[in-house]
């Protein structure tokens, strides 16, 4: 059980990479912008890829009316998710500790598995509904108003994953360093419910045995 | 029909024969025969860069302009000395310091001998120097904006010809006069020029880290006419070499009375030994008044000081320091080879090269072995300096250009040809026709300890028939070869603007990775910039009318504006909010005497109108900056002198 708390403590803290690193980057390439524009997507903001990129393409998006790119306190999820990553780091951390003193079970892994795997879903799917949101919630004075070939307003929300033609732009939406840090701390804490798990067994094994 | 079938049959039997002929002969294939290799060569394919950067004089047009090797694809002009309407340099209040002098406003100049900045005698990409020649001033451009950061006046010189060579660590930019003149000027008869006239050698202090220019001393030498210069580098570092014509000191026909002495002189300085003289307080302090005119890339504003004293020093004052070169037939480019030993004097006149070794010279004023003296200047023997003789066969030898494997590349103005000879051995390799009358040429650091000998551009005077014609007028010429084999091949033939003199060139990479994008609009200090639409405003002051303005795609802030009166003296500040690369506004305004302004992202740029008639003017924006570039426009309301409606401004409403 001790390499089990150990293997918890570590993968909850490589959570902690999300407040450094950006958890998820949308860039945009276009014939003149040949150094894509991008926005990298952290947990309590949005920042350019490069300094004047968020500018710039809030300058571009006026054309055809969309908002401008949120700053941390247009949206609660700049404070919520901070708090809900710290707290899922510190309560992992904290399973682990007792798993590695024997004083709770593997089970307490998995439920911080299920939990956090429960908390990532609702993320994408905020995510995913604010991009719903700020692709086609468009200004009705906007400089320029698209349709689709069926005459519906054309939708200028990004991919949630992978690429997507709009207009003259080619938009590319992908994980980076803090969500891969999330997916390999999780994948540890699923190990440590595994070995807790194979560890039990063994004990349980042994009970069975002794009085023999 | 039949006729023409005839010729053109004859045509393709003709080519069969030759290019038989050519497959058998060895000289043919060796020489890539119909060029289809130099295709190749200078094919930079879209969407490629080019290896290296080239920055031609552009003599009579005042400016530099940018192309690219081997493409010969222009980039850039560059104003430096000379009013552009095309970005409003010289007409913004902004840039209208900048061409200040001692004679006033003087919107143009002649501009010859562009020298990149050197750490160590090689090319570091900081700055590049040029020289006014007409209205004496040297300019300093930044590489790093590619624009004029600075421009001094040089005084007590006329026609700065012999100018902006810089010593190899940048301590110094020399400005030369190539016209003795009287110092200080006064009213005295012209033809009592001789021994009364002077010829004055300014060393200009290089700021080591912004690159300030500060006049540190000035030489004054005898009246002759000081041509050209290169500095020392390697062993000969703290020496520069001037050559000299019009020894005979004649005012008048200088073609012929300037062409009777056998000999003129290089003249060999050790500013190293003066530049100890003056910080030990050598020398006199001159009054003067020559103009300084520095651009803040902070407040994107020039502001001209006038300066009121130079520092002159008397060459017979400091022993040691100043010596002749007996050098043949009044000699034009004066060069010096890469490792600093060899000193290259071009007797225009004559068809040899004289070249002087380093080693000998101080060998010979360590013997005092002197051959008379020049108003207490010792001369040099001859035969005591000369390292060898090239023996070219062309005729009318000007400039010297070095690669990095010990050969040496001179122009012939008067044959049409670059001869490619060895240093040492003085043998000529080869030689090539120009086409025609070749000046300057240039191998990109081919004046530095570090040539970069790929390519060497030979810039002609003469065009006539390598283009299409374009009626008496034309650009001149200008041709590149390859030069990294043995033989040089012509693989380029380009036109060029203005009448370039000089260029200089540098590897790519030095500069493009420093080249800016943009101004930070945080870093704007201009005294009438605008960081955010919201500051954008009208003032009045009198007859003064201050408009604050920002522009960012695809208006302006404000774009209606009224309470103008006929006789206001209107002055539109205009900030460029953009921080994208690329994205240039433009302003102009109907009746506009001056230029347009073309303002770069984050920058503050102003333009004067004074409305004469009463109406409702439009400005726009001259730039194409988006798809909606046609809309930007507005408009000014000019009322009568009279009127009493108070000023307004808008966007939207």
């Amino acid at each position: 059980m001790k390499k089990a708390g150990l293997l918890m403590i570590l993968g909850s803290l490589l959570l902690m990479g999300l407040f450094v690193f950006p958890l998820w980057n949308i860039e945009l390439g276009a014939p003149q912008y040949p150094e894509p524009l991008g926005i990298n997507i952290y947990i309590n903001g949005l920042k350019g890829q490069s300094e004047f990129d968020i500018q710039n393409i809030d300058g571009l998006n006026h054309y055809i009316g969309m908002k401008t790119l949120p700053k941390p306190e247009d949206m609660w999820e700049f404070t919520v998710f901070p708090l809900v990553i710290g707290s899922m780091v510190f309560l992992g951390a904290l399973f682990g500790l007792l798993g590695y003193l024997n004083k709770i079970s593997f089970h307490w892994f998995i439920g911080w598995f299920v939990l956090m795997s429960i908390l990532g879903v609702l993320g994408m799917y905020d995510f995913n509904a604010w991009m719903i949101d700020y692709g086609t919630n468009l200004d009705p004075k906007a400089i320029m108003k698209l349709q689709n070939p069926d005459g519906t307003p054309m939708s200028y929300k990004p991919p949630l994953l992978g690429h997507q033609k709009m207009l003259n732009f080619d938009a590319y939406s992908y994980p980076r360093l803090g969500a891969y840090l999330m997916f390999v701390g999780m994948c540890m804490t699923l190990a440590a419910s595994y070995l807790g798990w194979k560890f039990k067994k063994s004990t349980k094994t042994k009970k069975v045995l002794s009085p023999a | 029909m039949k006729k023409y079938r005839f010729y053109i049959m004859t045509l393709i039997g003709a080519a069969l024969v030759f290019s038989g002929c050519g497959n058998g002969s060895e000289k043919a294939s060796s020489n890539g025969a119909l060029g289809s290799s130099a295709a190749e060569k200078v094919y930079v394919a879209p969407g490629e860069q080019d290896d290296y950067y080239a920055f031609l004089s552009g003599g009579y047009s005042g400016n530099i302009t940018v192309y690219g090797l081997p493409s010969g694809r222009m980039f850039k002009e560059i104003p430096v000395f000379s009013q552009f309407p095309t970005s409003g340099y010289g007409y913004s209040e902004e840039t209208k310091p900048m061409l200040n002098t001692s004679f006033g406003f003087v919107p143009w100049d002649d501009a010859h001998h562009p020298d990149i900045s050197q750490t160590n005698g090689e090319l570091d990409g900081r700055w590049i120097f040029i020289n006014g020649n007409n209205t004496p001033r040297i300019a300093r451009v930044d590489l790093s904006t590619f624009e004029t950061a600075e421009i001094i006046e040089v005084p007590n010189s006329a026609g700065n010809h012999s100018s902006s060579f810089i010593t190899e660590n940048t301590e110094y930019v020399v400005a030369g006069t190539r016209f003795a003149v009287p110092v200080p000027q006064r009213d005295m008869p012209i033809n009592e020029y001789k021994s009364n006239f002077k010829g004055a050698l300014t060393f200009i202090s290089v700021e080591p880290e912004h690159g300030a220019l500060d006049i540190k001393f000035q030489l004054l030498m005898p009246g002759f006419n000081y041509d050209l210069s290169h500095p020392g580098r390697g062993d000969s570092h703290g020496w520069f070499f001037f050559t000299t014509y019009n020894t005979e000191e004649a005012n008048s026909l200088l073609e012929v009375n300037a062409s009777q002495n056998d000999k003129d002189f290089i003249a060999a300085i050790n500013w190293k030994k003066i530049e100890e003289y003056v910080n030990n307080g050598g020398g006199t302090k001159m009054p003067a008044n020559y103009a300084h005119n520095v651009y803040s890339e902070e407040t994107h504003t020039g502001t001209t000081t006038m300066k009121k004293e130079v520092l002159t020093v008397d060459p017979t004052e400091v022993p040691g320091a100043v010596f002749f070169l007996p050098t043949p037939k009044s000699p034009h480019g004066c060069d010096v080879d890469p490792t600093g030993q060899y000193i290259i004097g071009n007797g225009k006149l004559s068809a040899d090269l004289t070249v002087h070794s380093f080693d000998k010279m101080i060998a010979a004023i360590e013997g005092e072995k002197f051959d008379g003296e020049a108003y207490g200047i010792p001369i040099l023997n001859f035969e005591d300096v000369l390292a060898g003789t090239v023996k070219s066969g062309g005729l009318g030898p000007l400039h010297t250009e070095f690669d990095a494997k010990g050969n040496a590349y001179t122009t012939f103005f008067i044959s049409s040809e670059v001869v490619k000879w060895k240093l040492g051995t003085w043998e000529v390799i080869d030689r090539k026709p120009t086409f025609y009358s070749v000046g300057h040429l240039m191998i990109p650091g081919g004046n530095s300890r570090k040539p970069f000998g790929k390519y060497v551009v030979a810039m002609n005077k003469i065009t006539k028939d390598r283009y299409l014609p374009t009626g008496p007028e034309m650009e001149h010429s200008a041709q590149i070869y390859d030069i990294s084999g043995e033989k040089m091949e012509l693989i380029y033939d380009f036109p060029t603007h203005g009448e370039p003199h000089y260029a200089a060139g540098c590897p790519a990479e030095l500069l493009a990775p420093k080249s800016k994008k943009i101004y930070r609009l945080d870093d704007n200090k201009h005294a009438y910039g605008i960081t955010n639409p919201s500051e954008a405003r009208v003032e009045r002051n009198g007859k003064e009318v201050h408009i604050y303005m920002s522009t960012i795609r695809s208006h302006f802030t404000p774009d209606n504006i009224e309470g103008i009166k006929v006789g206001d003296k209107v002055y539109f500040h205009i900030t460029n909010h953009e921080q994208d690369f690329d994205v240039p506004h433009g302003f102009s305004i109907i009746g506009q005497n001056t230029s347009e302004l073309l303002i770069m992202p984050g920058q503050t740029k102003t333009s004067i109108w004074e409305p004469k008639q009463v109406g409702v003017w439009p400005f726009y924006c001259t730039d194409f900056c988006s798809a909606l570039h046609q809309e930007m426009q507005g408009y000014i309301r000019v009322s009568p002198p009279s009127s009493n409606l108070e000023l307004s401004w808008s966007l939207g409403e």
